[in-house]
């Protein structure tokens, strides 16, 4: 792909504020649930919610999970019911049946319109049922899809411990992580290998991952002598982290600006603004931050990243000069495509729903300086983009792959349009070194099927010339 | 208030947009949040529609309720209308942006000014109504909005077509096996000499809409939808309609003669008798499958049926009728239409239940502990958790309700794909049945988990030892019988004494 026009010098933002396609944020319910094992989460919002939730999740609905809705219904959004009353009884119920360390509420864009005092309700609540009551307002009307995540996290934030509560050898104990890290050791050990660590303010990192990805993470920190003292969320509420005044933080996904800010202002947080941990490039300009902070020399990070680039050329030979348009769903557009530019691609277009220059700063230097040292153009992002405008945009420069939601993928296909489900990137384990092949598994599966069904002929699948 | 795991009938939106966009060239516009878009991934994915979905969400977003709806609903109206000139463009909310309680009408006026195309508002009670009443009421008004129209311009018809015709209402997108029950109506029709005038709303354009009243009679597959504008069409037009659902060999007959009275009553003189007879005897497999000795083995079997409207009353009546099995409970989740319903089943079954609650009938079947059940998605799973079969008959509709291969469950075809159908489910638990004796199953060790949440006893490590050795499709139905029997006597410990005894006590 050439450009004509002169390349720009540096990154051209435009927010066309469109109307565009992507999940609703109360979605983030379907992985922290399953994250924070002792939680249960109660949607309070309308049937529409609640049929986007069965439908988005339908495989999990079935086998009673720790969600459901609070369904408003027409006394509800009349007033004539007693907010108070009508969650107690719920939050009651769901005690008695469940037995939750938490009940998380996601107030949606309903208790938004009809301006239910969630935050008001909670605390007395709270105390009167006997169960912390966590409230995130993750509605569609000021956040997309992955910011649900955001929203819950920097709610909890508020909920982290700021002083350990319990002398120091439990509290040793109650952190899930150096647990893990020291399964079946003894304690001499353990004190022993404290000594591995350097001195370093505490550290806490923040953003949902699966957990054996949260193992690889503190383990990579940790072989630079950099001690994880927590992680938001945890596996359990009752092992949230503590977090004192002074505490570093820092971000593993590229969607949680509301939580690094709550951190930094409420909790008085140092926040680490680094590249995300997503491709080796990006692991390692994410070790490298964290270091330079705690001012440790970094050890082996170039010969780590060179390995994983080896053990990836496979795919890489796969894509190598292919362009990719980011249509914009899930928020993780500016990490992806700096990792797919240094995979050899050219990024055409990256939409997003929702750009924090901040929080994203240096992620944004980091794809800038990635497109300047692989010689290709600097993308255009367009934050909360039109697709109709879009759909034009990729019949007009036809490119190698488009990132889509999956409103949009098999229309694309179609009409000979190779997608993948931006969703995949949500769920699939994206995060360290190692997984950075999944990435790759993800992003050449359509070209590979078009190696296998090359001969068919079957590219264009609709009659007329493709009017989108 | 109300705690929801899990609803049967989508919100009403969800109808009215299954209607607008089965339609040729219109366009809806939703004014909803962002997040209120997933109809489009349902359409794309679960139809596999090549298109893009002509439905296009006027995002409500903080800003836009700062300062009010109607410039930017207006204006993403007008701009559709001019990027893709559709004929028609509906404007729905969802249940979340009615709350805002705006003058959508007048936005609608507004657009209108500059439309080319036809601009209406979905008039729905997004609180009140559910997606299938909604759908119902959308394709009526836009059949109304039409006929007006044409009639304002002297541009209805006068005559019927010369030989007998029928209108097809109801097919839509995303329904239940609706694109292959379409073409095997349409088959059937064509065996009867009937022309099909029109068939509504999928593929339809609206511009066919005035020449509905030229058919002789309106065919009305599906109670959920079609039957408001069947209703408003005979009382415009005084054209008769005929509401017998031809699922199974008995009600297809039914339906039959149904149609040939309704023309010989304008005038034809048709007589279907004979094709009737030949295809329920030596076409159809239905037939000769009830005398073969397959189903011999089926008779009096327990079942239970649950639906919408018309397939949990059209299964009912197959198996009550059609073949000797036994319907222990027949239930359905249109609440709104559950007179008709009692009244269709009421002599076929033991039990009458009317709930959208998933929870009560999921007890309902772990209590009758049927062979077989016929149900939704939602009891396929809580038949998988009780190791019940389950053939899945009615939306909600699920990626596996898509199949390529042609699956109707109307009309002849329809009769032989349903005992395919119930065969299958039934052998489905034979078949487990002699892979357990021959030792072909991996042990499951899900045996503890009960329907209704938590079971108050605990089982010994023996005890579950002996539970694990019952074959699987009775496994379920001793450790309830043998819970049962503990909690009569006070038994907190089930250990392998306790479930031998309780054997013996049921006789087991
Ligand atoms: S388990 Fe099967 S039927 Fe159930 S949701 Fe998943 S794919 Fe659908
Ligand atoms: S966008 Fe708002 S109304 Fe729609 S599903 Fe999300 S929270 Fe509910």
């Amino acid at each position: 792909m050439t450009l004509a026009t002169p390349q720009p010098q540096a990154l051209n933002f435009d927010c066309e504020t469109g109307n565009y396609h992507t999940f609703c944020p109360i979605s983030c319910v379907a992985w922290l649930y399953q994250k924070i094992e002792d939680s249960f989460f109660l949607v309070i919002g309308t049937k529409t919610c609640g049929y986007f939730l069965q439908n988005a999740m339908g495989v999990m609905i079935f086998a009673e999970p720790r969600y459901a809705m609070a369904e408003l219904e027409e006394g509800d959004i009349s007033a004539q019911l007693n907010d108070y009353e009508e969650l107690k009884r719920l939050c009651t119920q769901i005690k008695r049946d469940r037995n939750p360390s938490v009940i998380v509420w996601i107030g949606t864009c309903t208790t938004e319109i009809i301006k239910m005092d969630l935050e008001g309700l909670a605390p007395k609540l709270e105390q009167e049922v006997g169960i912390p009551i966590v409230v995130a307002r993750a509605n569609g009307l000021d956040y997309a899809f992955t910011q649900g995540e955001d929203t819950v996290l920097a709610a909890m934030a508020h909920r982290c411990p700021s002083k350990a509560p319990v002398a120091d050898t439990e509290k040793e104990e109650r952190n899930a992580i150096s647990r893990l890290l020291n399964f079946g050791r003894k304690q001499e050990d353990v004190k022993a290998e404290e000594s591995e660590y350097a001195d370093h303010p505490p550290l806490v990192l923040f953003g949902s991952l699966p957990d054996p990805v949260v193992t690889q993470l503190t383990l990579e920190l940790k072989k630079q002598g950099i001690k994880v003292s927590g992680w938001l969320p945890a596996k359990r509420f009752t092992e949230l982290p503590v977090i004192e005044e002074g505490t570093y933080v820092v971000g593993v996904n590229p969607f949680l600006s509301h939580t690094a800010t709550t951190l930094m202002r409420r909790r008085k947080c140092t926040l680490i603004n680094a590249p995300f941990p997503i491709g080796p490039d990006g692991t390692r300009a994410w070790i490298e931050k964290i270091c330079s902070v705690f001012n440790i020399q970094p050890k082996g990070l170039a010969e780590r990243e060179q390995q994983v680039w080896a053990s990836l050329e496979d795919y890489l030979q796969l894509i190598r000069g292919k362009s990719v348009f980011f249509m914009g769903d899930n928020l993780l557009e500016i990490s992806l495509a700096r990792f797919l530019v240094r995979c050899g691609m050219t990024v055409s277009e990256i939409g997003i729903p929702y750009m924090d220059k901040r929080y994203q700063k240096a992620e944004l230097a980091l794809l800038e300086q990635t497109c300047h040292e692989m010689g290709v153009p600097l993308p255009n992002i367009v934050e909360k983009p039109d697709n109709y405008n879009q759909l034009q945009r990729i019949n007009d420069s036809h490119p190698d792959l488009v990132i889509t939601g999956m409103a949009h993928a098999n229309p694309l296909e179609a009409r000979g349009i190779n997608t993948k489900w931006s969703v995949e990137f949500t769920f699939a384990q994206i995060h360290g070194f190692t997984n950075a092949r999944d990435i790759l598994e993800l992003v050449t599966r359509p070209l590979r099927r078009n190696n296998s069904l090359k001969d068919l002929g079957w590219s264009k699948l609709v009659k007329d010339e493709a009017k989108v | 208030m109300k705690l929801a795991y899990w609803m049967y009938a989508g919100p009403a939106h969800i109808g009215t947009l299954r209607v607008a966009s089965s339609f040729k060239n219109v366009h809806a516009i939703m004014h909803a949040p962002l997040g209120d878009d997933y109809f489009n991934v349902m359409r794309s994915m679960l139809e596999r529609e090549r298109n893009f979905t002509p439905v296009t969400t006027s995002v409500v977003d903080r800003n836009v309720l700062a300062r009010g709806s109607q410039e930017k609903v207006v204006d993403n109206i007008t701009r559709k209308d001019a990027e893709e000139h559709p004929d028609l463009i509906v404007l729905t909310p969802t249940c979340t942006s009615s709350i805002l309680q705006e003058d959508l009408q007048n936005f609608v006026e507004r657009a209108q000014l500059d439309a080319k195309g036809d601009v209406i508002l979905a008039d729905v009670n997004h609180y009140r109504v559910n997606e299938l009443q909604a759908g119902d009421r959308t394709l009526q008004q836009i059949v109304q909005f039409y006929t007006d129209k044409a009639r304002k311009r002297g541009e209805l018809p006068t005559e019927k077509t010369a030989t007998p015709s029928v209108n097809i209402l109801g097919i839509s997108t995303l329904g239940f096996h609706n694109q292959h029950d379409c073409t095997e109506l349409k088959r059937l029709m064509a065996d009867l000499g009937i022309t099909v005038n029109a068939v509504l709303p999928e593929g339809a354009s609206v511009h066919e809409i005035k020449n509905l009243s030229r058919a002789w009679f309106n065919l009305v597959p599906y109670r959920e939808l079609g039957l408001m504008s069947a209703t408003y069409l005979q009382e415009q037009f005084n054209q008769p309609y005929v509401d017998i659902t031809p699922m199974g060999v008995v009600e297809t007959a039914r339906c039959l003669r149904q149609i040939q009275k309704v023309l010989n009553e304008q005038g034809a003189a048709v007589d279907y008798e004979a094709f009737i007879e030949e295809q329920t005897l030596h076409v159809s497999q239905a037939a000769w499958f009830s005398r073969s000795i397959d189903c011999q083995n089926l008779t009096g079997k327990k079942a239970v049926v649950f639906g919408d409207n018309t397939h949990a009353a059209a299964m009912t009546k197959i198996l009550a009728r059609e073949m000797g099995i036994r319907v222990v409970l027949a239930g359905t989740y249109c609440k709104a239409d559950a007179d008709w319903f009692r009244e269709q089943v009421v002599d076929f079954c033991d039990e009458v239940l009317v709930s959208d609650d998933n929870g009560a009938i999921g007890d309902a079947i772990a209590r009758l502990e049927p062979a077989a059940i016929f149900g939704t998605q939602m009891e396929r799973h809580v038949g998988k958790r009780l190791d019940i079969p389950c053939g899945v008959i009615a939306a909600p509709i699920h990626i596996q309700n898509f199949p390529i291969g042609y699956k109707p469950f109307m009309g002849y075809e329809g009769t032989n794909q349903i005992t395919d159908l119930v065969y299958n489910s039934f052998t489905l638990g034979m078949e487990d049945h002699l892979l357990e004796i021959f030792g072909g199953h991996d042990t499951k060790e899900s045996i503890t988990k009960g329907i209704s949440a938590e079971s108050d006893l605990g089982w010994s490590k023996d005890g579950l030892t002996e539970l694990n050795k019952i074959p699987g499709f009775v496994r379920g139905k001793v450790k309830r019988n043998t819970e049962k029997f503990a909690r009569d006597r006070g038994i907190e410990q089930i250990t392998a004494e306790v479930l031998y005894a309780a054997k013996e006590a049921v006789g087991a």
